[in-house]
């Protein structure tokens, strides 16, 4: 499937960010078939549209015709046309379904680690799962406003909110998933680029709503593995995150509402 | 109900008529004719678009030079004041000016006029309905004066933000925000009524059901959807003022309750609502496109029937608004396929628009560009609509400015352009005085460039992955460059020319209601029946012994063998050089 997205991502032309995670090139793939469909469709009909209006302009001793479109053989001007759209829709549904459902509706299996993440007025708490990749556990490490995640790793992520909606936004990888007082939304992610980029609330969430921005990490295994090691013994901020997270209610599987 | 014919439109006091009821400038508050409600809905609405534009405008300086004291806001706009202004800018845009100018103003003036009655059926009501809407449109504004400010939880209200103050902040302005379009909904849930009633039952002799201009019917199917809409809202936004005020825990997760509740309740509502306000602007164009193409609309009754469709299946597509907001994944399968499926009957409507010009006389007067315009830029923001209601592509786009952008691209050609085409069309009925053909061009230049030249880099900006609602970008290293800034400087820019576009209009309506040349009683050679009376009608709108007769439908335009290439729906046949009808023989039902 990516190899056929591929295709439509020209060289030197993207209005598009970074590709930065397993499934953003499948949702530029999506955007780029959409872009084609309708960029056709709207070409047709402006051009049809214009040229009308070129060519009938109001002449001396020029009367206009008597059309009322109950002529079938009019009427297939519109049909035609209708019907093609019809089935263009069908080919967008069928490959944003594909999309949709790799995305939000099937969760890998065994993955490589857990991460919680928490959005609060106005900023985001993380809980990563430490050495041992369990969420819960004595080695957790809590930070605020910085996610750190290893490259290339599969990871569930529970999210969460403890006040109004957040949503937890990560533009260079797709991914973005409201953030609900009361449920715990669990889905995934799996970084393919090294770096730092910005996570984004992306639902207003009051006064502080434009200045709640954190940061992700996306760091080699080395790095990850001295990071995690450095920040493991719990420190303060990390013990009132967990009272804090303590209320919130167990985590639900992703298609439980 | 029929009075002596008092010129109550006009500004001129004719007070040398006897008649009852309240005088002088009381007789426009206490008025129950329907051209006066139509002319307050009309400037309450166009009132209210300035206080929305300024906001606009107070909010696009804040976004292009982050920090500086706006001229005219007296200072630097803080988060909760922008996040304010964005709220209420979109609130007043859709409730106080797509709705009332649109479907009210336009629905009150046209429907009479164009069914052949002497008035709405329920007057009273009628009063009673922009009454309450005036009441709506105080409160509103107060609400942005009290203690604390305006609301500042997005004109979405997305509880448990807008349920409780201390998120909020504003414990006055989200309650008086919350009643103030819950009464606007009263007023136009009032104003429906007379509209579905009086197209049903007041309809002139001779004038069936498929006889009626297509706006008048669109208007009405509107009425139809918001009232079947606007109920659940209602009981929402009842649950959510008990929530902000007496504590209940309706949209309270700690007590049981649900805040994707109100969300599908707003959408429920949210979504038919944008053909609420779409169709009268699609009918209003229709009437414009077919008057001066000189062209019959190609397919009457497919128009129809897809509206029709539209409005239902507007009904099946509210969650594409949430696709990411934590409903159950397996739901945007769904909505994904309904979303989709009402571009096709969308798409066939500009198909029908565009296959009226074919073969059409084509006279570009300020009205027809305006209505051609609609057309063209109604398209953008069709066509983007895909890329959201892909529920897969949405994920990238949910909240972005590209949502944003597509927007705008509906209720801009909607509320604004529109309402110009509609406004620069009946000015001569409405006012009886011609407006100036020069300067409406260069307002609707000036409008329509600078209306592209703001939205289009919105696009761009929503595709770099820019967010909706920030008042300032500095804590997004990706957003922060100077690529971004320039581009919404540029956005800005423009949004100030097509503010000041805006003082050419103005001053035309001015000029040409004080020395324009009188407008003739039908000075497009239109057909339908509102062109048969004086110019500004008369109280009753016709004299009661000349009320129309209907002999047909009203796109009789270019009838082959006639001499004139329109003929009016009132003019019985029998013309010098008569043309078979197959309607002239079921008149008088």
């Amino acid at each position: 499937m990516n190899s056929f997205f591929e295709f439509f991502r020209f060289e030197g032309f993207d209005p598009l960010i970074e590709v930065a995670s397993s499934y953003a090139a499948d949702i530029d793939g999506l955007i780029w078939l959409v872009l084609l469909v309708v960029g056709f469709w709207f070409l047709v009909a402006e051009g049809v549209f214009f040229w009308f209006i070129l060519k009938f302009r109001a002449q001396p001793g020029r009367r206009a015709d008597y059309i009322d479109g109950k002529n079938k053989k009019h009427k297939r001007w519109i049909t035609v046309p209708h019907l093609l759209v019809l089935g263009f829709d069908v080919l967008i549904i069928v490959v944003s379904f594909n999309v949709w459902y790799k995305i939000k509706m099937d969760l890998p299996e065994n993955p490589d680690c857990h991460v919680r993440v928490i959005g609060q007025q106005w900023a985001w708490t993380f809980q990563h799962a430490g050495a041992d990749c369990e969420l819960d556990t004595a080695d957790d490490i809590f930070t605020v406003d910085e996610l750190h995640v290893e490259n290339n790793k599969v990871y569930h992520f529970e999210l969460q909110a403890t006040d109004v909606l957040h949503s937890f936004s990560v533009p260079v990888w797709r991914i973005k998933q409201d953030a609900i007082p009361g449920r715990s939304i669990t889905g995934w992610f799996q970084p393919t680029e090294i770096g730092e980029f910005d996570v984004q609330c992306a639902e207003i969430c009051g006064f502080g709503h434009s200045v709640m921005a954190a940061q992700v990490m996306v760091e080699d295994a080395e790095t990850h593995a001295a990071w995690v090691a450095e920040n493991t013994p719990v420190t303060e901020v990390a013990e009132a995150a967990v009272e804090g997270s303590a209320a919130a209610p167990a985590p639900a599987g992703m298609e439980d509402r | 109900m029929v009075e002596p014919a008092v010129d109550l439109t006009h500004g001129h006091a004719h007070d040398d008529h006897a008649h009852h009821g309240p005088q002088g400038w009381l007789k426009y508050l206490w008025s129950t004719d329907h051209k006066v409600i139509a002319m307050q809905y009309m400037f309450t609405g166009m009132f209210m678009a300035l206080v929305g534009g300024f906001m606009a405008y107070v909010f696009r300086m804040q976004l292009a030079f982050p920090d500086i004291s706006v001229p005219g806001w007296g200072g630097v706009v803080s988060m909760g004041e922008y996040n304010s202004l964005v709220t209420n800018h979109g609130t007043i845009m859709i409730f106080w000016v797509a709705m009332p100018v649109l479907l009210a103003a336009f629905g009150n003036y046209l429907i009479p006029l164009m069914v052949g009655a002497d008035d709405m059926v329920f007057p009273k009501i009628n009063r009673l309905s922009f009454q309450v809407f005036f009441v709506s449109t105080i409160v509103i504004l107060a609400s942005l004066f009290v203690e604390g400010g305006g609301f500042a939880g997005a004109w979405t209200a997305y509880p448990p933000l807008s349920a409780d103050a201390t998120y909020n902040l504003t414990p006055l302005g989200s309650t008086l925000w919350v009643i103030g379009v819950g009464l606007e909904f009263v007023a136009f849930l009032l104003g429906g009524i007379n509209f579905i009633t009086t197209l049903m039952n007041s309809r002139a002799p001779g004038m069936r059901a498929f006889d009626v201009p297509l706006v008048v019917w669109m208007i009405v199917v509107a009425s139809i959807l918001f009232m079947l809409s606007v109920g659940p809202l209602l009981a929402g936004a009842i649950m959510l003022v008990f929530d902000q005020t007496i504590g209940t825990g309706f949209y309270n997760p700690a007590t049981g309750g649900d805040p994707i509740l109100w969300q599908h309740l707003f959408w429920f509502f949210g979504h038919p609502e944008v053909y609420v306000v779409l169709l009268p602007a699609m009918g209003v164009v229709i009437e414009i496109i077919t008057t001066f193409a000189r062209k019959k609309v190609f397919g009457y009754r497919i128009v129809i029937f897809t509206v029709v469709a539209t409005g239902v299946l507007s009904f099946f597509v509210w969650a594409h608004h949430q696709f990411i907001a934590g409903i159950d994944p397996r739901m945007a399968n769904i909505f994904t396929i309904t979303t989709l499926l009402i571009s096709v009957p969308i798409a066939e409507l500009c198909f029908v628009y565009i296959a009226t010009l074919y073969g059409g006389s084509i006279r570009l007067t300020t009205p027809m560009l305006w209505a051609l315009a609609f057309v063209a830029e109604f398209l953008i923001g069709g066509v983007t609509g895909i890329f959201l209601g892909a529920a897969g592509a949405d994920i990238y786009f949910h909240d972005t400015y590209f949502v944003l952008a597509h927007f705008h691209y509906t209720f801009f050609p909607i509320a604004i352009i529109g309402t110009y085409a509609a406004f620069t069309y009946w000015f001569p009925k409405m006012f009886g005085k011609m407006m100036d053909d020069r300067l409406g061009k260069w307002h609707f230049w000036l409008t329509i460039i600078p209306f592209n030249m703001i939205f289009i880099p919105l696009f761009v900006l929503g595709m770099g992955g820019q967010h909706r609602r920030i008042s300032n970008y500095s804590s997004f290293s990706e957003l922060a460059g100077d690529g971004f800034q320039s581009v919404r400087i540029f956005a800005t820019i423009s949004l100030l020319i097509m503010l000041a576009a805006q003082l050419i209009f103005f001053y035309n309506c001015w000029k040409s209601w004080r020395s324009g040349p009188k407008a003739p009683k039908n000075p497009w050679k239109a057909n339908s029946l509102e062109w048969t009376t004086e110019s500004p009608p008369p109280h009753g709108n016709w004299r009661p012994d000349r009320m129309p007769v209907v002999y047909r439908g009203p796109y009789e335009y270019s009838v082959p063998d006639r001499e004139e290439d329109y003929w009016p729906q009132n003019e019985p046949d029998g013309a010098p050089l008569q043309v078979v009808d197959p309607d002239a023989g079921e008149q008088g039902r």
